[in-house]
């Protein structure tokens, strides 16, 4: 085995098809990068579900001295007998984890802290405007909502539930939907790039017909036949694969900035990075690899 | 004169065999594909150790399949055909290098690579099968030598006149010390005064002990090495003489 022989062959096939050589690194690099976003992604939903998952509340808000909603006008004020069989309704439920009393200064205050980068909107809210309330933890946000805010609903002393999650459902599915269609984009391109990779061995294999043909005159074996082929699309794969590991830190540079928007900050670890980077680099050479030998099989017959 | 063809050793049932001749073809039928006459039908023939054969004939007449099947480059349709001991049908396909490691090969159109110099055409040969890069540098030379283009290992083929180019093909084939030499019409592109200087590195080859088997168009140079002649005629070997001429009128 010489590698020096087949490094140089290899050169002289990439330089020869530079065109090809190029448009397949292009290729690859795009196709990877978004497959590779598409993991990125995949992985900050779940992440962030999972965060908030632990976060999310059921806020049942209490009717107070002012009533606005219908249903508060029928009841009045929530009394104190209202107050404790609310609550202790709450606590006998098998989804609730855990029954919190905010009083409407502590809601005030947890108002003010939230929305602090928006002054304007502090100071239209006076005392008395935000009712106290039940922050409920749910064992599952998703599922235990329901049949926890049918329970509650129509008491007496209860204005109105609120959900963290119904506005997390509607995030998530923008974000799903933005997955899949990377992920559609991807596996579009990655058949290019399949196409493009038997393309340029073929070519190469072309140009160096007279080179080939001697080989197996004289003898030489499969394996040494085909090498050089088959190096030159793994490294046009592993160029793409390197031009991609720039995007995806790219990406996930985006995808931590884009957190800045939310009261919780969801980042993916470095680690995460790696394991999507290392996935593409062996589907790169995967693509590569396997299209290159297959062409080969077709067009080098000893 | 006609000679009938000559007495073949038994052929043991085995793959591999050391002693007996080269070349042993025994009634070779090879019909190509969509074609309803074979190229060579019924070929019997045995070329020992060493020799030196012309294969002469109109063109197709099946010289170039005869070659093609030694190298097994094809495959006959029927029969069987016995290479250097080995027997090809039982070749597999992972093992033809092996086979053609063994036999080298000379074309009228000379073959070399145009971007590598004579040195680097013949040393080419040797590392696609992998040989040690001293062992190349001792024996390259030697060849260049042997062909006789001492100084110039360092031209282009386009510095080179087709004479010259020739011996670089042959270099190239002789490097690796092959059992068999096969050569199709090779003086088919040059003079016939630079012929001559072909045809004794021919000859040269021939005295180390390798078997030469020429294709060829040229009476002139069959005449005067009185060497085995084969003829073939669609296919069917019509003459096989010891120390033959082109033609039958002589």
């Amino acid at each position: 085995m010489r590698a020096q022989f087949i490094f140089g062959e290899v050169w002289v096939g990439l330089r020869r098809n530079l065109t090809m050589t190029v448009a397949l690194i292009v290729v690859v690099a795009i196709s990877l990068s978004l497959l590779g976003t598409g993991l990125l992604v995949v992985k900050q939903v779940s992440h962030t579900r999972s965060l908030w998952q632990s976060k999310v509340e059921l806020s049942i808000f209490l009717c107070d001295k002012n009533p606005l909603s219908p249903q508060c006008q029928n009841s009045g004020q929530a009394t104190k007998a209202d107050t404790n069989r609310i609550e202790s309704t709450l606590k006998n439920l098998p989804e609730v984890v855990s029954v919190t009393y905010r009083t409407q200064a502590q809601n005030l205050a947890q108002f003010r802290k939230e929305f602090a980068s928006n002054q304007v909107f502090v100071k239209s809210v006076s005392p008395g405007d935000i009712p106290a309330s039940f922050q409920v933890k749910l064992r599952n946000a998703q599922a235990d909502a329901g049949p926890v805010t049918a329970a509650v609903t129509g008491m007496p002393g209860v204005d109105s539930v609120g959900n963290d999650s119904t506005i997390l459902t509607n995030f998530y599915r923008l974000l799903d939907g933005a997955r899949n269609a990377v992920i559609v984009v991807a596996v579009i391109l990655i058949v290019a790039a399949i196409l493009l990779v038997a393309n340029t061995i073929r070519l190469s294999a072309f140009n160096r017909r007279r080179e080939t043909a001697i080989m197996r005159l004289v003898g030489a074996s499969n394996f040494y036949v085909q090498l050089p082929f088959l190096v030159e699309g793994m490294i046009a794969g592993l160029f793409g694969w390197l031009i991609a590991v720039g995007l995806l830190v790219g990406a996930k540079a985006g995808l931590d900035g884009f957190q800045n928007y939310f009261p919780f900050r969801a980042q993916l670890s470095v680690s995460d990075l790696v394991e999507v980077v290392v996935f593409t680099m062996v589907i790169a050479l995967l693509l590569c690899g396997t299209t290159s030998f297959l062409t080969l099989r077709r067009y080098l017959r000893v | 004169m006609i000679k009938p063809g000559r007495p073949r050793a038994p052929v043991p049932d085995s793959i591999e065999r050391s002693d007996g001749p080269v070349i042993h073809f025994e009634s070779v039928t090879k019909t190509y594909p969509n074609q309803s006459r074979p190229a060579l039908e019924s070929v019997d023939l045995d070329v020992e150790k060493g020799e030196f054969v012309f294969l002469v004939g109109p063109s197709g007449s099946g010289k170039s399949t005869f070659l093609r099947l030694i190298l097994r480059e094809e495959r006959p349709t029927d029969g069987r055909i016995y290479v250097a001991g080995r027997d090809l049908a039982r070749l597999t396909t992972w093992k033809v290098p092996q086979l053609r490691r063994r036999i080298g090969c000379v074309f009228q159109d000379f073959r070399l690579l145009p971007g590598k110099n004579v040195y680097q055409n013949i040393a080419f040969a040797l590392e696609v099968i992998g040989k040690p890069r001293r062992f190349i540098r001792k024996v390259v030379p030697e060849v260049i030598d042997l062909v006789g283009l001492e100084g110039k290992g360092d031209r282009m083929p386009d510095e080179l006149s087709g004479g010259e180019q020739q011996r670089v093909a042959m270099a190239r084939a002789f490097v690796n010390r092959p059992m068999i030499l096969l050569a199709d019409e090779p003086t088919g592109n040059i003079d016939p005064a630079t012929s001559i200087g072909i045809m004794k590195v021919l000859d040269r080859i021939n005295r180390t002990g390798t078997t030469v088997v020429m294709a060829t168009h040229d009476a002139a140079i069959v005449d005067s090495m009185r060497k085995r002649v084969i003829e073939l005629e669609y296919g069917k070997v019509v003459r096989d003489q010891s120390r033959g001429v082109y033609g039958q009128a002589y």
